[in-house]
């Protein structure tokens, strides 16, 4: 039996760490909202129509994203977590690797492939001999395809789990009651895993309205709300862009608030505990073969990107004009990268601000589940949504709250000048790693047995011989899926940095853009592989058990 | 037994989790080597009392004291009571050497390395050499007793044990528990450990303190609780038992306000009906054992009995008459059975 009493003696410590968040968290917010409703922006808001247009293209292809990846990603989910074909472990695998690649440098991947001066359009020109490319990659339709790859993802690993944690004898006892398989399906696995789909349906709505590479680089004269603060602060209309930014950040929450409706309960889920369908081997033939080819196909198709990106890494500059493929390939732009001093320096900015942030969040997180979960403080519900709080807001809210927060110099009101300093990117890829940290340590702190702790306190061992002999060892795995997320979030992390960083700390993907503008695509593309392999180094890294 | 005696004591010890559940006070005195088994249904407070005395919960009020020093508010790293928990809280993370070594940091005895203790508690427990071995790769009784080694290793001056042979397949159970007793024997600790099951506490404990909702009941030997129950819980709670109310109750001694309490094989068939003293009914059912057989009759006064007899004693449909040996005259308290 535990006892909740609020803590005992760890109060100031909860106490403590709440007002620490709520400073770093709530308190920008706060600031944004009293100063962009101060003067008359709003006015000039309500009374453009581009901002209500921007404002609604968000939110339907925020709907329309989900709706393509659940279209995308569910199917693939059924196929693989129910049929046997050959290949179907490797490519199982393979299939997620869209999540590999940073937003920013996903869109640029795109670009360089399906552009118009792309892979793509090169090689239908070439086929077909037309005079001009046969498409133009931009507005609405590109952001929505860039969007479906990406974020098919979300819907086919939440799907896959929902699925594999279903029991099989549930199954069987609808097809005894003389369901077939359809029914079977609409009637009880789709709403045994409305939880995970639900929970897909979540991440791809926030995701993409967050989303700002994609309509950055695709969106042409098409705006959506992420781009409108963008440009209104680039046009140096402060207060507009703070209007804006609230505005967006209204309709996340409203988004949040209906999608959890739909989440329903979990005792559904909870009563699962059989084991799950086994898989069923495809017998016929032709079905096994054209399951396979299009399972292959897909693949391909997905990794096309992956493998542009190196590929134009090896173009030197100034080599590739009208050919289909590049005549000349070399590790030219690898040796730039790590010669040339001013690309060096995006690289090590880059590497210190996520290891320096993601320690932070860590840390935070560390005390966040001691606090919460062994001492229970008063205060646990508001530490908990105060770590949640920046995953319901866009990337872009919380930059320009940060950047509200910390224009002038008023100590008293807990506020510096950090605009136009180091710290502030640091500080907001801080702010934004803490929901993923916090959210994995939290849950690796519920896992952990109360009774552990307890048996080396039994044995004589003091509080921090307890947290390094034994409690941060059991939560290696939660700390390193946690970690991993947020280091790999922040390395490739465009839609904060474009509006908070400086010269002296300008991170990889500034430089990828500056390079993307002066046409310097083979450099652009490296330091895109970069980012991708480490990612990739990195994510495995966290998931090993 | 004497208070110069009481090597460990709870004295008027009390914790509220909220107004409808409270524990105590509770007082007990145990005595240096003496094994005590707390037993009581769940909800009973028997694991929180186990954890004050280790430390693991503050009471709100009262003393715990071991050999006369006041430990209430020392945590439970300095305390030394050696924990055994329910589902041993091995560290999976560390092998079986380590695990047992854990609690010997920072303790250099006099001439004797930490490898020589380990070894010699591990073949206490009768795993010698699976020092290098993985917790999870131990069946659930070798690792019931690496739990009890790692307890053992720093010597603490008390063994707390959390429901120890729960965990256990109820065919290793029996054995096991015979194999603690001797263990904690041997060693001469004393010991407090926790159950739900009557015949373990019986088996283990020298003596058995009996809880319910929060309170103490009674503390004794298991001959003094079957024998001699303080009350109508302890009764029921300890060992099978008919408990009989009004007309018949009153037809074997009772006056108002009390209730018959009898074993059943403290029962028997008597010579035929009319007998002096005796109770008549119908056997109902017949539940064979083998050696005995438990027949259940309903009574003229609209009870049911049980009777443990000789398996041919009677038959299902039989009139019997039952003449009771020994019965206990207690108090019918409301709210109890």
């Amino acid at each position: 039996m535990t006892r909740n009493r609020g803590g005992g003696r760890s109060w100031p410590a909860g106490v403590a760490l709440t007002l620490l968040l709520a400073w770093l968290v709530l308190y920008p917010i706060v600031l944004l909202v009293v100063d962009g409703l101060q003067g008359d922006a709003l006015r000039t808001f309500v009374a453009r129509s581009g901002e209500w247009r921007a404002l609604w293209a968000s939110v339907w292809i925020s709907l329309a994203s989900v709706v393509l990846a659940a279209g995308i990603g569910v199917p693939l989910a059924f196929l693989f977590e129910w049929f046997e074909f050959p290949g179907r472990k490797l490519l199982g695998s393979l299939i997620a690797l869209p999540a590999v690649l940073p937003p920013f440098v996903g869109v640029i991947a795109f670009l360089f492939l399906y552009g118009e001066s792309g892979f793509a359009a090169r090689f239908l020109q070439f086929v077909f001999r037309f005079q001009q490319a046969p498409w133009h990659l931009q507005g609405a339709g590109a952001i929505l395809l860039v969007h479906a790859y990406s974020m098919y993802v979300y819907f086919y690993l939440f799907a896959r789990a929902g699925l594999a944690r279903l029991d099989a004898a549930t199954l069987e006892a609808a097809q005894a009651l003389g369901a077939g398989r359809w029914r079977t399906i609409v009637r009880v696995v789709l709403p045994l895993i409305r939880p995970s789909l639900a929970g897909a349906a979540l991440l791809t709505f926030m995701t993409s309205l967050g989303s700002f590479s994609a309509p950055y680089v695709f969106g042409g004269g098409f705006r959506v709300m992420t781009t409108q603060i963008f440009a209104s602060k680039q046009n140096g209309e402060l207060g507009v862009a703070m209007v804006e930014t609230v505005a967006l950040a209204l309709v996340a929450l409203a988004g949040l608030v209906l999608l959890r409706r739909t989440e329903g309960d979990a005792i559904l889920a909870g009563l699962g505990k059989g084991t799950a369908p086994r898989r069923r081997a495809l017998r016929r033939p032709l079905v096994r073969a054209a399951t396979t080819l299009a399972g292959w196909g897909l693949a391909v198709l997905l990794l096309l990107p992956h493998a542009t990106l190196v590929l134009v890494s090896l173009v030197p500059y100034a080599t590739w004009t009208t050919e289909t493929l590049p005549p000349v390939l070399s590790l030219v732009n690898y040796g730039r990268l790590f010669a040339e001093p001013e690309r060096l320096e995006p690289l090590v900015n880059s590497f210190w601000m996520a290891a320096v942030s993601t320690s932070l969040a860590v840390a935070v997180g560390l005390a966040a589940g001691w606090l919460v979960v062994r001492r229970r403080v008063a205060l646990r519900r508001w530490i908990e949504g105060l770590l949640a709080l920046p995953w319901a807001l866009p990337g872009t809210v919380f930059a320009i709250a940060l950047a509200t927060a910390f224009s002038v110099s008023a100590p008293a009101q807990l506020r510096w000048i950090l605009v136009g300093t180091v710290v502030l990117l640091p500080l907001a890829y801080f702010v934004r790693n803490l929901p993923v940290t916090g959210r994995a340590i939290l849950a690796g702190y519920r896992q952990l047995d109360p009774a552990l702790e307890e048996a080396a306190a039994s044995l004589g061992a003091g509080g921090w011989r307890t947290l390094r002999r034994v409690t941060l060892p059991q939560l290696k795995p939660a700390l390193a899926a946690g970690a991993s997320l947020a280091f790999v979030g922040a390395l490739g992390d465009f839609v904060t940095s474009i509006l908070l960083y400086t010269y002296r700390n300008r991170p990889i993907s500034m430089e990828i853009n500056a390079a993307l503008r002066v046409n310097e695509i083979g450099v652009a593309a490296a330091f895109g592989v970069v980012l991708m392999a480490v990612s990739a180094i990195v994510l495995s890294i966290g998931a090993r058990r | 037994m004497g208070v110069e005696e009481a090597f460990l004591s709870l004295d008027e010890l009390r914790v509220r989790f909220s107004d409808t559940v409270t524990i105590g006070p509770v007082s007990l005195t145990i005595a240096r080597g003496e094994i005590l088994a707390l037993l009581g249904p769940s909800g009973s407070g028997k694991t929180t009392l186990l954890r004050m005395l280790a430390g693991f919960e503050r009471p709100d009020g009262g003393t715990v004291r071991i050999e006369g020093e006041d430990v209430t508010a020392v945590p439970p790293a300095r305390r030394r009571v050696g924990m055994v928990f329910q589902h041993y809280a091995l560290f999976p993370h560390l092998d079986v050497g380590e695990n047992v070594a854990f609690g010997l940091h920072g303790k250099g005895k006099a001439g004797r390395g930490r490898g020589e203790i380990v070894a010699e508690v591990l073949s206490l427990v009768d795993l010698a050499g699976f020092e290098r071995r993985k917790v999870q790769e131990l069946s659930g009784g070798q690792q019931q007793r690496v739990a009890l080694a790692r307890a053992l290793a720093p010597a603490p001056r008390v063994l707390a044990l959390d429901e120890p042979l729960s965990n256990l397949d109820p065919s290793l159970r029996e054995r096991t528990r015979r194999e603690l007793r001797q263990l904690i024997k041997r060693i001469g600790i004393t010991a407090v450990f926790v159950t739900h099951e009557q015949e373990e506490a019986f088996d283990l404990g020298d003596r058995v303190a009996v809880l319910s909702a929060g309170r103490l009941n009674q503390v004794g030997t298991p001959e003094d609780l079957y024998e001699r129950p303080a009350n109508l819980f302890v009764g029921t709670f300890v060992g099978r038992a008919n408990v009989l109310r009004g007309a018949a109750a009153r037809a074997l001694g009772a006056t108002d306000g009390e209730v018959i309490l009898v074993r059943p094989e403290q029962l028997r068939f008597g010579a035929g009906a009319g007998e002096r003293s005796g109770l008549n009914g119908v056997v109902a059912e017949r539940r064979y054992t083998g050696a005995a057989a438990f027949f259940q009759v309903d009574l003229e006064a609209g009870e049911r009995v049980e009777v443990e007899a000789e398996p041919r004693a009677a038959r299902v449909g039989d009139r019997v008459c039952i003449v009771a040996v020994r019965t206990l005259r207690l108090a019918d308290r409301q709210g109890e059975v």
